[in-house]
């Protein structure tokens, strides 16, 4: 299987990356308050996303592979969530 | 067959260059085993220099500021450079290709490429000697950022040690999914191989975040960054929730290897096949699993919120479940077994006994109430080594013992062989079981002073050190000192695919690729019709 692709989708892609970079800056820029990591967060998961998908073969791969590599985000979860949980839930005397 | 095909590995080829360059997955475990061994023993001089400081109260033979350095020595070393690559990557190199019916791990350079990483690690932990760290192998903050020890030179010693954890996590795990032999299915896989494969998942999905972690420390240090500095915002318990969030995890590395070489040893030893074979796999991957979510009882008296603290040891008791499944199984497979007491099955025996030790004594840890009082006391130290000694490294002694006839190609004294066995067993709680009754006393853990009226029981634990060191010391002489002529084949009448080659292996293990027809554990049959 020739898992290379053409010049033409990697300029591509690369750009969409760039243009995400140009996003991450700009939203930067602009005070949401709370939601400031949140957009950071997800604008950069969705870059990490691509290059996973596109750049590390993802997409070429089966379902075990899918699988290890999608594990890694529910053990995130799960790092932030009970670390979120124990901070705002302490009672600080 | 080849002229190189006919030549064990140990013989193929001669000099430092045949080793440092091989890729042969048998001579990389080896070179693993002899780092690891190393380590082991210079861990372990520090450990019995701290113990003897213990004698009495107050100053004995070094000062306070020694003492601290020599425990983050034996801590840390113990940990990063022996337990964690400890089994899997020494006998796991060697074993699982063999086990599997194939001729090599599937990234044979990786394999060496990951042990290179091992020794660059090793060698900057080593530089870091020359300032030595004070913190513990835990490296907490704020005192890891405030301390005037170097701290940096460890931490990315300890970094790059990851990296050599999961490459040969991604190595094994790959292996065992593209090279296993025809009809090698998944429930015929040997166990040990199923404990290597959950190491491996930890391995690989654990360790970038310590690696993170430490990354974060150094920045905080160097830039002072302010993620863990509540000045700056940070949060200094937050870095207790990374580091264990991987060190929890790295627990089960250390571990489930050596509940593998013992899955693999009783049924050997009892003539019976495996209780339970398939609970047993799904145990060590149930173990793997769920070790992702305990990390938090390590923290219970950190500042952690209660409503976290009662979910974290809920989920603490959970994994004592799988974990009985094992030890359960395993006493079943020596009911009504024909039992020989041979050095490997009483250093598998000595694990069961001490490991079920041990990891009932964590679930007094795992308790909210119990853990407030003995949190940071000596018991801590008890529970930890008695999972840690008595379960991981006399796994590892077990299977040093059982793989020697394959690994060498000759055989060792059994007699001597027992005689270090007994004084490693009688050391090894004489040492450590004062420690629990110091513990629920209120000794803390990791002081360099103590009240008098702990001394007695610093003096037994410390004479019990000794008693370990003799034993060791027996061993470690009678191993070095293989029996005239070659070991059989097959002595203890193995039926995994070890066994069923010549002591020592040829460079490529199989001359053709074995074809598999029946379950790996069928003792009892197929052994008796044959004798």
């Amino acid at each position: 299987m020739d898992n290379h692709a053409s010049y033409k989708s990697l300029i591509n892609i690369w750009l969409f990356l760039i243009f995400l970079t140009v996003v991450t800056v700009g939203a930067a820029q602009i005070d949401f308050g709370a939601l400031n990591v949140l957009i950071a967060i997800f604008i950069a998961s969705i870059k990490a996303g691509v290059v996973a998908y596109h750049f590390m073969h993802l997409k070429h791969e089966d379902g075990l592979t899918w699988i290890y590599a999608s594990y890694p985000i529910f053990l995130l979860f799960l790092l932030i969530s009970f670390t979120l949980t124990d901070m705002f839930s302490r009672v600080i005397n | 067959m080849s002229e190189e095909q006919e030549k064990n590995y140990l013989d193929n080829g001669e000099g430092f260059r045949s080793w440092f360059f091989t890729v042969d997955h048998k001579r990389i475990g080896v070179m693993y085993l002899w780092a690891i061994g190393v380590f082991f023993i210079v861990a372990a001089i520090a450990s019995f220099l701290l113990r003897a400081e213990h004698l009495t109260p107050g100053p004995t033979i070094v000062n306070a500021d020694t003492y601290n350095v020599l425990f983050t020595l034996h801590g840390s070393m113990m940990v990063f450079l022996f337990i964690v690559p400890g089994v899997a990557a020494s006998f796991g190199n060697f074993l699982i290709p063999l086990m599997i019916g194939a001729k090599d791990v599937i990234f044979p350079k990786l394999n060496l490429y990951s042990f290179w990483l091992y020794l660059a690690g090793a060698l900057i932990f080593m530089l870091a000697l020359a300032a030595p760290a004070d913190t513990g192998w835990t490296f907490y903050t704020p005192y890891s950022i405030e301390t005037g020890a170097n701290v940096i030179l460890i931490t990315f010693g300890v970094f790059v040690l990851g990296f050599s954890s999961i490459l040969t996590g991604i190595n094994f795990i790959v292996t065992m999914h593209k090279l296993r032999a025809p009809g090698m299915t998944w429930d015929r896989l040997p166990l040990f191989c199923w404990a290597a494969y959950a190491t491996s998942l930890l391995q690989v999905l654990a360790t970038p975040v310590v690696g993170i972690t430490l990354l974060l420390l150094i920045g905080e240090r160097y830039f002072g960054l302010g993620f863990f500095d509540p000045a700056k915002g940070g949060d200094p318990v937050m870095f207790q929730h990374f580091f264990w969030f991987y060190s929890h995890p790295a627990v089960y590395i250390m571990i489930l290897p050596a509940m593998g070489i013992v899955s693999e040893i009783m049924p050997v030893f009892a003539r019976k096949p495996i209780f339970g074979y398939k609970a047993i796999a799904y145990a060590s991957l149930a173990i793997a699993l769920i070790s992702f979510l305990v990390w938090g009882h390590h923290m219970f008296v950190s500042g952690q919120s209660k409503l976290v603290n009662i979910i974290f040891s809920v989920i603490t008791y959970a994994v004592a479940v799988p974990t009985a499944i094992k030890v359960f199984n395993w006493l079943w497979t020596l009911y009504k077994g024909s039992i020989e007491l041979s050095t490997a099955m009483l250093y598998s025996l000595a694990f069961i006994f001490l490991f079920t030790i041990g990891g009932l004594t964590g679930l007094f840890l795992g308790a909210l109430a119990a853990d407030v009082h003995l949190h940071d006391t000596y018991f801590v130290v008890a529970h930890m080594h008695y999972v840690m000694i008595g379960g991981t490294v006399f796994g590892f002694f077990a299977a040093l013992h059982f793989w020697y006839p394959k690994m060498w190609g000759r055989m060792f004294d059994e007699f001597k062989a027992k005689i270090a066995f007994v004084l490693i067993f009688i050391g090894f709680n004489v040492a450590f079981f004062p420690q629990f009754i110091m513990g629920t006393l209120g000794m803390p853990r990791r002081y360099f002073n103590y009240a008098p009226e702990f001394q007695s029981l610093h003096v037994v634990s410390t004479y019990g050190t000794w008693i370990i060191g003799i034993g060791f010391i027996l061993m470690l002489w009678n191993l070095m000192r293989p029996l005239p002529g070659k070991a059989p084949a097959n002595p203890y009448n193995s039926l995994s695919l070890e066994w069923s080659m010549d002591s020592p292996p040829g460079t490529f293990n199989f001359d053709d690729i074995p074809t598999v027809t029946e379950p790996v554990y069928n003792y009892g049959t197929k052994i008796e019709e044959g004798a």
